[in-house]
């Protein structure tokens, strides 16, 4: 298979990870998440360090970027789930921020803004450049098919039907008896934790962090997978980030064949048109391509 | 070390910062207040208003005040454009729909002005003033005047809501929609009215920040954090609050600078979020949670 088409797979996969751990907070759980690129940075970020500085062994690296982005999310849950979603979502936004000013400032550990590198991959010295992308494609799409097999039950186990219950209304699901400050956080933590593990896995294909890949663009990237796809549906989730890996990939193409403008420009170019079709999305397909089903789906 | 004149110069530099902030706070608040959504594209429009006031400023050569206006204006309009085509739509999907896709919008117009102007620095066309020295205290003139836009750029506002029909509606209906509408004010007017002066605040403090610095397609973006947490802080959805705000994330930030670390303003600015959530959600002004 080609280079190029096999990188681009990897990061679908990626996407599709990230696309899943978000429906778990906002597509199950009604809890807007603008900051999930700082639980993805925050799991890319650990696992690194945890290999390259304590030289653990990568699957430890893994877990614990998962654990650590699912500790971030519900200490970050039990203090603002409480409150209506508006904070919630100033609050995630402000945390990716904090995220990147810490890996940015804190040189002794993260080595600021160089980044790190170095990161190591399984067999990476032993496979050739395109091996080593076909073994990634194989990794992070079984990672990706055993989180959407976990998940997808979570959906439409007892818990996830509460979550729902609470998504659609807080109060009623509240005098049902369900303890609900404990489901959000739950859900919050569950969501992060796959943020975490592909940002961990992202770590360790790219060989290379940097606090600017962690830019509240792909927040955006993933907001608008989950939204392609259909919120709160896991099928929706992985088509969506196929959907998106075509829109960046085309993007690039388009704006290859304009002629006159500068890099600078086809680059904002690219940027704005899926910024763009995120806000036509909302408002033309908000339901997305495959809507979620559920028995009874009430409208607020 | 800690000389009451150290102090004293912390505390006025936090005023000088708060009050850049404090704009951007006020029109953030404003929209929320009746349009009840966080509309994150403050960001955007802030650097909106930067990149217009410089074009009136370095290119067109007009003196800062008159470029102000003209940031004022420009990002009132743009806010205004991208709400009625892009966020109105979405209203009734929700509020947290619309703060979504102001995200996106911050980002498209962010990257139409770097598609128009690129990713350099660009500095506004300025006199060169030495700083004033008053027994050991350093004040920079253009803070002062910028200081001085941003008071009147306040006081303005408030008037316009005390004393006039407009402002009076304003707030009957960021206070009760539905009985402003019973009484006959039209709510989409308003807010029209208010899309365009939040967006158009933001833009004018938008510029004082690129006039105490330089701005750059990222301008806005770069204090979005204080932005909120100036919100936050007063109370969300209240004005008085937003520029009492501004003054305590702004004092915070410089202090916390001496502190820790100067990079490190902006994660103050982001504890003060979640401290005043945590212990105090309707701010110090707020009276609705």
């Amino acid at each position: 298979m080609d280079a190029y088409i096999t990188a681009m797979l990897v990061f679908a996969g990626f996407y599709a990870l990230m696309a899943l751990g978000l429906n778990v907070i906002w597509g199950l759980g009604g809890m807007v998440n603008l900051g999930l690129v700082g639980f993805f940075g925050l799991g890319a970020y650990a696992s690194a360090l945890l290999t390259t500085k304590l030289l653990l062994p990568m699957p430890l690296g893994w877990a614990a970027g998962a654990i650590v982005a699912a500790a971030a999310g519900a200490g970050m849950a039990l203090i603002v789930a409480r409150l209506r979603g508006d904070y919630l979502a100033i609050v995630t936004l402000g945390f990716a921020e904090v995220i990147r000013l810490v890996a940015s400032n804190e040189i002794w550990l993260t080595n600021g803004t160089d980044g790190i590198s170095n990161i190591p991959g399984p067999w990476r010295g032993d496979l050739s450049p395109q091996g080593f992308n076909l073994l990634f494609l194989g990794l992070v799409w079984s990672a990706v098919a055993i989180f959407f097999v976990l998940l997808a039950r979570l959906s439409h186990s007892p818990f996830g039907r509460v979550l729902r219950a609470i998504r659609e209304d807080e109060d009623v699901a509240a005098v049902a008896g369900k303890p609900v400050l404990s489901f959000k956080v739950r859900a919050f933590a569950i969501g992060a934790a796959v943020l975490g593990a592909a940002g961990a896995l992202y770590a360790h294909y790219n060989a290379y962090i940097a606090p600017e890949g962690f830019a509240p663009l792909l927040t955006i990237y993933i907001v608008l997978a989950l939204t392609a796809g259909g919120v709160g549906s896991m099928r929706g989730a992985v088509l969506g980030a196929l959907f998106l890996i075509a829109l960046i990939e085309g993007t690039r193409f388009l704006a290859a064949i304009i002629p006159g403008v500068s890099p600078v420009q086809k680059a904002a170019l690219r940027e704005g048109a899926i910024a763009l079709t995120l806000i036509l999305l909302l408002r033309f397909r908000p339901q997305g391509l495959i809507p979620e089903r559920t028995r009874t789906k009430a409208h607020a | 070390m800690a000389d009451w004149r150290d102090l004293a110069q912390i505390a006025l530099n936090g005023l000088f910062a708060g009050s850049m902030l404090m704009l951007p706070a006020i029109g953030f608040t404003c929209i929320f207040a009746v349009l009840r959504y966080p509309n994150f594209a403050v960001a955007g429009f802030a650097t909106v208003g930067a990149f217009a006031g410089w074009l009136a400023n370095a290119q067109f050569g007009l003196p800062a005040a008159l470029a102000l206006l003209a940031a004022f204006l420009a990002a009132g309009a743009i806010g205004l454009l991208a709400e009625e085509l892009a966020l109105k739509p979405l209203r009734p999907a929700g509020p947290l729909t619309v703060a979504i896709a102001s995200v996106a919008l911050t980002i498209l117009l962010e990257n139409m002005v770097r598609f128009a102007f690129g990713n350099d620095l660009r500095g506004y066309d300025l006199p060169i003033l030495r700083d004033w020295r008053f027994d050991g205290i350093r004040v920079s003139p253009q803070q002062v005047e910028n200081s001085l836009y941003a008071g009147a750029a306040t006081a303005s506002l408030f008037a316009l809501l005390a004393f006039t029909r407009l402002g009076r509606a304003m707030r009957a209906v960021a206070d009760n929609p539905t009985l402003a509408d019973i009484k006959g004010v039209d709510p989409d007017r308003i807010a029209r009215v208010t899309v365009f002066i939040g967006a158009g605040l933001a833009g004018f403090g938008g510029m004082l920040i690129g006039l105490d610095t330089s701005i750059d397609p990222l301008t806005g973006f770069r204090v979005v954090l204080s932005v909120f947490a100036a919100a936050v802080v007063g109370g969300l959805g209240s004005i008085p609050g937003a520029a009492l705000g501004a003054m305590v994330v702004g004092v915070g930030e410089e202090l916390a600078g001496v502190v820790l670390e100067p990079a490190y303003r902006t994660v103050t600015a982001f504890l003060a979020i979640l401290l005043v959530l945590m212990f105090r959600p309707s701010g110090l002004l707020g009276a609705r949670n």
